[in-house]
């Protein structure tokens, strides 16, 4: 299917992003990633560094202002959020990320909308299959549901149209630390399945621990790049972003 | 205290109600309140007398009502071309006013445009029509006693009959339909919805036409029971927002109760303190809900 040099093409290439909420007060100040197929890469940053509205414009809901964003070669930058998905780039925002007035099952319906209708049911049976959870509360109001189930619900919904690649906005916040060890599981085993990850994260522990690769981002620009053990085994990278002074000095568990 | 009342109040109620879900949509969807919503229900009484008094000539004069009714096939004809005109009507406006308004001015601006578009809808109704009262029939319809004091004609039982049917589908449209889940994400987070691959421009465009077709079948059962005047959809402005508030607003089913309860109390209103106080009912209703109950009885945002 694939042509020989495709092999190395990323499958999203963003070059020098420019974006922001008000004409003229860019937030996103020329910042670029590169994701190849089936990695799993995660976005670091201090809160406020544009690490939402980065990925945000990527899915469309934030004005660019410059810059390319290529999925799998074709540039995609002008399209409409709506029409992303269908080019099989879904996204789960950080907030507000279910329709909490509508039942489990018409939230995942509802995303299902894009797929011919005879992939529909099997497609909301292969979710029920791998979140356990919300196939017992399908007729629950998604917003009665706990935090965790929530995320579940955001993380399904976008996985009903089986993208290619998914970006994720902190899906581990305000979770246990039972749930979160949960979410990185599920996201090991969404990656499994082929799907190709980027992850934006508080917690960079967890997150490194199963990244390929990550970015650090601050003031709207890449601050630095690189493997994932060798951002989280860097003193000064893990002083200055990581939280980390005094986790330094500790292995990423492999 | 006569039973009457409730006859009259289901009526006014389903006029109401089917002029409150357009209103409700749109404010839910869109997030401005149509005040332009009452000319929707001028329009569409007035687009379906000339198109059935077009149909009328065509055949060569006045074509025979139907059974015990006031009204001719040809009406019936022209109600449902009329209620696709009405919403390509109000899908028009939108698309030479508010779609620009929207994208960029505060909301007060919407709501002040459209009032001036309801002011313009309703000259140009009184330059083509004069502003005198007119009918689609003159044809006298005689009351049958339905027992306990009630009386009703048969117009009145059928279109409470289409009321019930039309609200039916629009809620089973809402609930059991890709359309009308997309109809309700729309309303309680656009951005997630667009993330979920819904197209929000078509959405809006859906609704408007479900709330122009809704305010023309007002106007046609007003057209029906009372007379066709420009006046008449300003006239039930109140009441409408009154119903939806009361209804919460973004609820369907909720518009269509708020709906009746504003028509049953404004006809017990004119049953028992007299006629003069009918408008005044929809207004204190609508002040009691503000106050004791801001999300309206079906509501979840405040
Ligand atoms: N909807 C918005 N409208 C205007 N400005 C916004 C909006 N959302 C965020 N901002 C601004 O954009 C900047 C970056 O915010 P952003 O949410 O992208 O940061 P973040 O890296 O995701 O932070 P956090 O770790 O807290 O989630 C902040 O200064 C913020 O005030
Ligand atoms: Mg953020």
């Amino acid at each position: 299917m694939s042509a020989p040099q495709a092999e190395n093409q990323p499958i999203l290439a963003v070059t020098d992003l420019v974006s922001g909420y008000d004409p003229g007060v860019p937030i996103v100040r020329g910042a670029s990633m590169t994701v190849a197929p089936g990695e799993i890469v995660v976005i670091l940053g201090p809160n406020g560094a544009g690490k939402s509205t980065f990925i945000k414009s990527i899915a469309g809901l934030v004005p660019k202002q410059s810059g390319s964003v290529r999925l799998e070669g074709r540039e995609i930058a002008a399209l409409p959020a709506h029409r992303l998905v269908h080019e099989g780039l879904a996204f789960v925002p950080q907030t507000e990320n279910v329709f909490g007035q509508m039942s489990v099952e018409d939230n995942l319906r509802l995303a299902a909308g894009i797929l011919p209708k005879a992939e529909r049911a099997p497609q909301l049976d292969k979710m029920y299959g791998m979140f356990a959870d919300l196939a017992r509360q399908r007729h629950l109001l998604a917003g009665r549901l706990s935090g965790g189930q929530r995320q579940m619900v955001a993380v399904a919904r976008a996985l009903m149209v089986s993208p290619r690649v998914v970006m994720l906005d902190e899906p581990s916040a305000g979770l246990s630390p039972k749930l979160v060890e949960q979410v990185f599981v599920n996201l090991a085993g969404i990656r499994k399945a082929g799907v190709t990850i980027v992850l934006v994260e508080q917690n960079a522990r967890a997150a490194l621990a199963i990244a390929d690769r990550a970015y650090i981002l601050a003031e709207g620009r890449n601050a630095h790049e690189g493997g994932a053990a060798d951002l989280w085994n860097d003193p000064a990278i893990a002083a200055l972003y990581l939280g980390g002074g005094k986790l330094r000095g500790r292995e990423v568990p492999a | 205290m006569n039973l009457q009342f409730l006859v009259d109040g289901l009526l006014t109620g389903s006029i109401i109600g089917l002029g409150a879900i357009g209103v409700t949509l749109t404010y839910s969807i869109l997030r401005f309140s149509n005040f332009a919503h009452g000319e929707f229900i001028s329009w569409g009484a007035y687009a379906t007398l000339f198109t059935s008094g077009i149909l009328g000539w065509a055949m060569g004069g006045a074509v025979p009502a139907i059974g015990p009714f006031s009204f001719g096939w040809t009406l019936l004809v022209a109600a449902v071309f009329a209620m696709a005109l009405t919403g390509l009507l109000a899908l028009g406006l939108d698309y030479v006013l508010f779609r620009h308004l929207r994208r960029r001015a505060n909301a007060i601006t919407a709501v002040m445009a459209s009032f001036g578009a309801s002011m313009a809808l309703r000259s140009l109704l009184e330059f083509f029509f004069t502003s005198s009262p007119t009918y689609f029939s003159k044809k006298l319809q005689i009351a049958k006693q339905l027992g306990l004091g009630i009386r009703a004609t048969p117009d009145q039982m059928v279109l409470i009959g289409l009321t019930a049917a039309l609200v039916l589908s629009i809620h089973l449209l809402l609930t059991r339909t890709q359309t009308g889940r997309s109809m309700r994400a729309v309303s309680e987070n656009p951005d997630l919805a667009r993330v979920a691959g819904i197209d929000v421009a078509r959405i809006v465009n859906i609704t408007w036409m479900i709330g122009g077709a809704l305010a023309c079948a007002a106007g046609i059962m007003v057209g029906l029971l009372v007379q066709i005047r420009p006046y008449m959809g300003f006239d039930l402005l109140l009441p409408l927002f009154a119903a939806a508030i009361l209804g919460g607003i973004g609820s369907v089913p909720g518009a269509l109760i708020g709906g009746l309860i504003v028509g049953l109390a404004e006809a017990v209103a004119v049953q028992t303190v007299g006629a003069e106080w009918r408008a005044a009912i929809a207004f204190l209703l609508l002040i009691v809900v503000l106050i004791v109950r801001p999300s309206g009885l079906f509501g979840v945002r405040s």
